[in-house]
């Protein structure tokens, strides 16, 4: 079935994101099709409509943040590479990998990497800071219609509040990181039973 | 004891009667004679709608349990929920029915099926119950049914092709074997439950051809067959599959191969090549993965039909998860067993493309031309996957889920969630 768009992904290729992204041989493969399969200007890149014909997708309420992530500043298309970087954020942390070598680099998919990935959701000016602003605009989004703009503006400064420590009325990084809980923010399903 | 029994007994017996009687000419008006003249009611599709409405509805519940199980008294606002739809997108981002095909698939949506659902956990009594009820119409009244029809179908089948192998051969003879089979496999279809949608019509397979498809279980014969006659090809069984396969060559040439001339590639490709020589007899019907349990003619018929020389009319059959896992691991589960699974699920929901005919070029050998037409055939289903929603026209309906998902996250934060939730106000609304 993948058959013939995995002969176009080199054996070169694929040691290359393995030791960039830390997925396995058989993972990266099988997201190989799934990114031929999304392609269908079948130009070796992914556009933001190729993200969009996905139904799942669309329904999504943060749909288009989630879409932006994968696209580097100011571009419209993502290669291969692009798009196994950005999903290496959310592959699982597998056992061995919790007393590799804490001098080799931080791998995509530490917690630190995966909680600023939520954080660029937020931050959409890209300024490290999530301001009141930032923040009703993506509570409005997961919300829709159904929540007044006083109510939410209260619950936004309650965030903020709870969060800010050093008083400018933004969240920085590691004021977002310490409110994170600590459990593991994971999507597992998927990739794991993929290999 | 006997006397204390007496009354009540007739009345039972009373009881029965009636409700078969009744059972039966359900069965025979809104069933049996639609599949005899090839029309429909509809019913099947107006089920499909409303079984898909059902499963939004339960995938709304189960995936939001995520928040709604936080706990605490005051439910509110955190930031890390904006992890539960940023998993959401990236799994349908991930997520790909093409490469799960081969493996029984997780559902992301349960559908209301214990088998489908590996991460059950209590979520609530409301669920529970729903899936309760949904047992007892599969088991009680849905596969009794289907058994029944199949039955029927089966029976039919076997009893009308002997009777039209007693006419002369010739141009009545076909017709009716045609309008025989054609019925029987509607017959059949029903007994599924089977909701099929043809795509491309005018690639449908000729005389003097080979039809391949794609293979995901034994049903697929029944879903082709059901829409246009076929020369079936496979091994001698004994048993019921003998009598029938001994009744349907009377009526009209299939290819049934003894036991020991599988084995022989010669002997089969010659009977195929002559087959499809002689322009009144139907197209054959092969799957090159195999449908036969005997490893040894897979192989054959792998190269074998594709070194034939003639034109191949491509088929993709896709299936749809959400209401039954038509899979067939043969590994694990027997025949019957199989068949059983597939009489007590919901509905079994796929789509059917022709692809147009392909003939061997020059310079290919069989292999490349097998891989050709392979490929063909998976890009097309393929294709399905992401516009897969085009036969139901549910893009109105996905906006309404997109507004119910917010719909349900604000109630979690304004905190009156479920002693007051409802799906019933859902499916509505949906």
């Amino acid at each position: 079935m993948g058959s013939r768009a995995s002969s176009l992904l080199r054996e070169e290729d694929i040691e290359e994101i393995k030791k960039q992204t830390g997925f396995s041989h058989s993972q990266i493969t099988r997201l190989y099709s799934r990114f031929h399969s999304l392609d269908k200007g079948e130009n070796g890149a992914l556009s933001r409509e190729d993200f969009q014909r996905i139904p799942e997708l669309a329904i999504n309420p943060l749909g288009d943040r989630i879409i932006n992530a994968f696209f580097p500043e100011g571009e419209d298309q993502v290669n291969f590479r692009g798009f196994m970087r950005t999903l290496a954020h959310f592959r699982p942390v597998e056992d061995n990998e919790k007393n590799k070598d804490p001098t080799s680099g931080e791998p995509l998919n530490s917690r630190t990497n995966k909680l600023f990935f939520a954080f660029q959701l937020y931050d959409l000016d890209r300024d490290d800071k999530i301001s009141r602003d930032e923040l009703l605009q993506v509570l409005r989004m997961m919300v829709g219609v159904n929540i007044s703009d006083e109510q939410l503006g209260s619950i936004a400064d309650r965030t903020i509040q709870e969060a800010d420590t050093n008083g400018d009325m933004c969240i920085s990084f590691s004021e977002f990181t310490k409110v994170m809980p600590g459990k593991a923010i994971d999507i597992t399903a998927d990739l794991q039973n993929g290999a | 004891m006997e006397s204390y029994l007496f009354p009540f007994d007739s009345l039972i017996c009373m009881l029965l009667g009636i409700s078969f009687t009744v059972l039966f000419t359900l069965l025979l008006v809104f069933i049996i004679v639609p599949a005899i003249f090839g029309v429909s009611f509809g019913i099947r599709r107006l089920y499909m709608k409303s079984l898909i409405k059902l499963f939004e509805v339960s995938e709304l519940m189960l995936s939001m349990s995520v928040i709604l199980q936080r706990g605490g008294a005051e439910p509110e606002f955190d930031m890390s929920d904006i992890f539960y739809f940023c998993r959401r997108g990236v799994e349908s981002i991930v997520d790909d029915e093409v490469t799960k095909r081969f493996t029984a698939e997780e559902l992301e949506s349960w559908n209301l099926l214990t088998r489908s659902n590996y991460n059950f956990h209590h979520i609530s009594t409301r669920l529970t119950a729903l899936w309760g009820v949904g047992v007892l119409i599969r088991y009680g009244f849905l596969l009794p049914l289907r058994v029944t029809l199949a039955f029927t179908g089966v029976g039919l089948l076997v009893v009308l092709t002997s009777i039209v192998g007693l006419f002369p051969n010739g141009r009545m003879k076909n017709y009716l074997s045609d309008k025989v089979h054609l019925m029987c496999y509607r017959i059949c279809v029903r007994a599924l439950t089977a909701i099929i949608t043809y795509h491309d019509s005018e690639n449908k397979p000729k005389n003097g051809g080979i039809c391949v498809a794609n293979h995901t279980s034994p049903i697929d014969v029944i879903i082709l067959a059901s829409d246009g006659c076929y020369a079936m090809v496979g091994q001698v069984h004994g048993g019921l599959m003998g009598v029938i396969q001994r009744a349907m060559v009377k009526a009209c040439p299939h290819i049934w191969f003894e036991r020991s001339e599988v084995k022989d590639r010669h002997l089969v490709a010659k009977r195929l090549s002559d087959h499809i020589a002689d322009k009144s007899k139907l197209p054959i019907l092969i799957f090159p993965e195999g449908t036969c349990i005997n490893n040894t003619s897979v192989m054959m018929f792998k190269k074998g039909s594709f070194e034939i020389g003639c034109r191949v009319y491509p088929v993709a059959i896709k299936y749809d998860p959400r209401f039954g896992d038509a899979f067939w691991n043969s590994s694990k589960f027997g025949m019957v067993n199989y068949l059983l699974r597939m009489m007590s699920s919901w509905a079994i929901v796929c789509s059917v493309w022709y692809l147009p005919p392909m003939s061997r070029m020059e310079g290919e050998d069989a292999v490349q031309f097998a891989n050709r037409v392979k490929a063909a055939i998976a890009r097309k289903g393929g294709l399905a996957d992401l516009l897969w929603d085009g036969g139901l026209k549910r893009g109105k309906v996905k906006e309404v889920f997109k507004e119910e998902q917010q719909k349900l996250y604000s109630k979690v934060l304004v905190g009156n969630i479920w002693p007051t939730f409802s799906y019933e106000q859902n499916i509505e609304s949906v």
